[in-house]
């Protein structure tokens, strides 16, 4: 494959004595230097810490496969599995890195954008699939999770990114893991094909609002990138259909497709980041919606706010996650446990949250409530309650019983009947919501 | 038990297990047993390798069943938790199982009962049999041998805490089929040869190879992957507890990565934060407070700052990148080679340069030293964001009604942000306080250039200015 061409200037030696060699702010010196003979890994370097504020990581979910008899490399088993932690707390589950960081792009949360002053690199398809497959060899990774800069033009890009996956695929006979991030602005026919090869296909939709990515994406389009959503929708739907009548018709996207929402880069309330995930959900049949805290990049745009990432707030954005798809709230039920200025409280979690300005709807009898009132009570998990459901079969469960089967009773007490409590008047309390938020945490002394 | 006959037999029973992860040896003992009716108490089990039972009493020849004997009862979800629970390490576990399985013949449902104190003993070792296969999934690190015969083979250490490794053999087996791979382990070894499972006795750290040429690239990864500005080593050691750490080449980075993160991040955010006092409302007090200024590092280069000039009411702003050396030591904008040929141009397109207000982008002169002469540096564009500030001030005092930017520094000065000159050039882009911004390119762009090239870009420069021109002469009527 040609080498990346840059145009550079070359200026005589003569000029450049008494000029002041301006223009354009991109200075294009820099990037000879850059550009020189950079060793894999100082590459991998730069390619992976420009990855890193991806917040997805899952290998799950996806078709089982392994490499029984044939020639191949590489096994996917449903459960995904994080073969290393970062000391952020993050899985490291995949090779995650970009293809390059250079970018015509100019989007101001991204330390990759044009105007950025960030070093740059290149990595060749063919090196890509070789570091993926001597990483797997060791057992280091599941697979890859590939995205990238944007080069020449949006089709280029994908086609590299794609050419990585046929690599993996079709000259190594990989089995493994292949998660690739396509560009919206792609031709749907190279998306398609990105898909045939790999497990999972995510576009970023960025930001919660329209206005926040026309203000801090102005080269993105919301459009295009439902647009793009919609068509790899419909690819998965269209090849699981085929699966049906011919067995072996081709899989795409096995692991289906999901998305990334930066949060705290703009305005953007609780309330709309939950509404818009939820339209997601519904609409394109997501397997997840990631949302990712800000975080201060090095060489930020003047625009953005520069402070530690609001992880509480992302944090808090999960476990509402969490509610919608497993405990059956709706986006809207979610959404009243949001103050009034449409954020959800950082001190206790949603589910509380929801049940304290619910009150009425408690106490619930655990030995009679249904299931899906029994996943509101909050300090019940989808464990507990299941645990919940299979023990009463056998006896009417005591205060203790339930203690047996959950965390913490604490917690659960105020919000349940059992054959021998009643929490009389506590839901009427007006400091229940002190009396039950966790403790203040002493400051770190030393925290920034 | 009335399926059973009732228990006469009161003697005392020891099953020595002869492996300690053999769930058919145990399963069958365990049948034989209650199908003679010897109740938990009178049954202990013990490993290989353990003293036994104190009270171990001389039957170690198990009772031979009757033969019109019942079918013994055993639910699905009870042998799915035996079948993983006697991969555990607490010795307790055969008996424990024996004692469900024998309570399992009065009542069928017991597995049901979370709340009964046995079966939760039994799901929690089966979690923490789960979690540990888990974690060898995960952290087992093999590292490359050549051996004489040509072919790669990967060896790795692992210390199990339970009595895992048979059991997960398929694990890496259907992974690694066509690798010729070894998993050591003090609790026994696997290898497999791309065809055939073997088994070897427990081996020892030294006997796996102590480095691997990858793992420079691996540790590379591990250590540019990582956020600093997300530290969380709780939830980190929750799922990679320090037990593991000695066997995982990438771990050795994290003490490091630890203590450095914290100072990265305050870096980064410092960085972002300017403190600007109150936007001076002169242009005396601007050009007094500019140079002082050291909000970026061009600020700390021996350079001096440079003003704009021009009256204070001039309809028209120019906005260069940022003053070069001759104007550095002029402490005038526009008075060196490019400021030249932009008297040329605006004389040509009738403009007077004395009645426009002639500034730049950035306040300072960036440069590299080379020998004797100070190269010219183009401004970061977080430089040109941080003096922004500065060029808004002059433009809240002046009032222009036309900015005229000259080349992308300049107008990442005015927009905040980078545009493409052949874009954006020859039409008006309106700005927030009513004036306008009309983008050319900088003049030193047509000195850089060439024959055809120059001509050309001589030939545009031209026609912005004299398009501005025009559009001043509209506006002033």
């Amino acid at each position: 494959m040609a080498p990346l061409r840059m145009t550079v200037k070359v200026v005589p030696a003569e000029t450049q004595k008494n000029l002041d060699f301006l223009l354009p702010s991109r200075g294009t010196r820099t990037y000879i230097e850059q550009m020189g003979q950079l060793s894999t890994i100082e590459k991998l370097g730069i390619l992976a810490d420009a990855a890193k504020y991806d917040a997805s990581c899952a290998s799950s979910g996806t078709a089982k496969k392994n490499s029984l008899g044939g020639k191949g490399i590489g096994s996917t088993e449903g459960m995904g599995i994080c073969h290393a932690y970062a000391p952020d707390g993050r899985c490291i589950s995949l090779l995650k890195i970009l293809l390059t960081n250079h970018c015509i792009f100019d989007c101001h949360y991204c330390i990759n954008r044009k105007s950025s002053n960030v070093r740059r690199a290149r990595f060749t398809p063919q090196e890509v699939a070789d570091l993926t497959i001597s990483f797997y060899r060791r057992n280091y990774i599941e697979g890859l999770f590939l995205s990238s800069g944007i080069i020449k033009s949006s089709n280029f890009t994908m086609e590299q990114m794609v050419e990585c996956a046929r690599i993996l695929r079709e000259e190594h006979d990989f089995r493994g893991y292949i998660h690739l991030k396509t560009i919206p602005e792609a031709d749907p026919e190279l998306v398609h094909q990105a898909g045939l090869y790999a497990d999972r296909v995510s576009i970023n939709v960025e930001l919660p609002t329209d206005s926040g990515l026309t203000r801090l994406a102005p080269d993105k389009n919301a459009q295009q990138i439902e647009g793009a959503m919609g068509k790899v929708k419909s690819d998965i739907a269209e090849m699981k259909d085929a699966r049906k009548r011919f067995k072996h018709a081709p899989r795409f996207a096995p692991a289906g497709q999901s998305t990334q929402m930066i949060v705290g880069a703009d305005a953007a309330s609780d309330a709309d980041i939950m509404g818009k995930a939820s339209r997601l959900y519904d609409g394109f049949k997501l397997r997840r919606v990631y949302y990712s805290a800000f975080s201060p990049i090095p060489d930020a745009s003047a625009v953005l706010p520069l402070k530690r990432p609001p992880l509480i707030r992302e944090h808090r954005l999960y476990q509402s996650d969490w509610l919608m798809r497993f405990y059956g709230y709706q986006a809207r039920e979610v959404m009243q446990a949001t103050d009034h200025d449409g954020n959800l409280p950082l001190d206790i979690d949603p589910k509380l949250a929801w049940a304290l300005k619910f009150r009425e709807s408690f106490p619930l009898d655990v030995n009679r409530a249904p299931r899906e009132m029994l996943l509101r009570v909050p300090g019940l998990g989808v464990t507990a309650v299941n645990r919940v459901l299979a023990a009463r079969r056998h006896k009417t469960l005591r205060l203790e019983d339930v203690g047996r089967v959950t965390v913490s009773i604490a917690k659960v007490r105020p919000f349940i009947i059992a054959a021998d409590w009643r929490p009389t008047t506590l839901t009427d309390r007006a400091d229940l919501r002190t009396l039950l938020a966790p403790k203040q945490e002493q400051l770190e002394l030393f925290a920034a | 038990m009335t399926a059973l006959r009732q228990p006469t037999d009161t003697a005392y029973y020891t099953v020595s297990m002869l492996e300690p992860d053999d769930f058919a040896f145990w399963r069958d003992k365990a049948r034989q047993l209650v199908q003679c009716g010897i109740p938990p108490g009178q049954v202990s089990w013990t490993e290989p390798g353990s003293s036994g039972d104190l009270f171990a009493g001389e039957g170690t020849q198990l009772p031979v069943p009757p033969a019109d004997v019942p079918q013994i009862r055993a639910s699905k979800r009870f042998l799915a938790l035996a079948k993983n629970v006697v991969l555990h390490s607490d010795p307790e576990r055969f008996a424990l199982l024996y004692a469900l399985l024998w309570r399992l013949q009065a009542n069928p449902r017991i597995m049901e009962d979370k709340t009964d104190l046995q079966v939760r003993r039994v799901e929690e070792l089966d979690k923490n049999v789960r979690r540990d296969s888990h974690k060898m999934h995960a952290f087992v690190r093999f590292r490359r041998l050549e051996r004489d015969d040509g072919e790669d083979h990967y060896v790795a250490w692992f210390e199990p805490d339970h009595h895992i490794v048979r059991a997960n053999a398929g694990f890496f087996k259907r992974r690694f089929a066509n690798m010729h791979w070894s998993i050591l382990t003090p609790k026994g070894c696997i290898h497999w040869d791309g065809d055939t499972m073997r088994e070897s006795p427990p081996a020892e750290r030294g006997d796996a190879p102590s480095s691997d040429p990858a793992e420079e690239l691996w540790l590379k990864y591990y250590a540019s992957i990582f956020n600093p500005a997300r530290l969380k080593v709780s939830a980190m050691m929750s799922e990679m507890p320090k037990k593991y750490w000695k066997n995982m080449p990438e771990a050795a980075l994290i003490p490091e990565l630890v203590a450095g993160a914290q100072k990265r991040e305050s870096q980064m955010v410092a960085a972002g934060e300017l403190t600007f006092d109150e936007r001076p409302e002169t242009l005396g007090a601007i050009e007094k407070a500019i140079d002082r200024c050291r909000k970026c590092p061009i600020g700390e280069l021996a350079n001096h700052s440079v003003m704009g000039e021009g009256p204070q009411d001039a309809a028209l702003m120019i906005v260069g990148e940022q003053p070069g050396d001759q104007e550095d030591q002029a402490r005038r904008p526009f008075v060196g080679p490019a400021g030249q040929l932009l008297d040329v141009h605006l004389q040509k397109a009738g403009i007077e340069r004395s009645k426009a207000y002639v500034t730049n982008a950035v306040k300072h002169f960036k440069y590299v030293q080379r020998g004797k002469r100070r190269i010219h540096q183009s401004p970061a564009a977080k430089e040109i964001d941080t003096c922004r500030w500065w060029i808004e001030a002059e433009r809240e005092i002046v009032k222009p009604k036309v900015v005229l930017a000259m080349g992308a520094s300049a107008a990442r000065g005015i927009l905040g942000r980078t545009v493409s000159i052949s874009k954006v050039r020859g039409q008006p882009v309106p700005l927030e306080d009513g004036s306008e911004l009309w983008i050319t390119a900088h003049p030193s762009y047509l000195l850089r250039l060439e024959g055809e090239a120059q001509e050309k870009q001589v030939k545009l420069f031209d026609a912005d200015l004299a398009a501005v021109r025009e559009r001043l002469a509209e506006l002033a009527v």
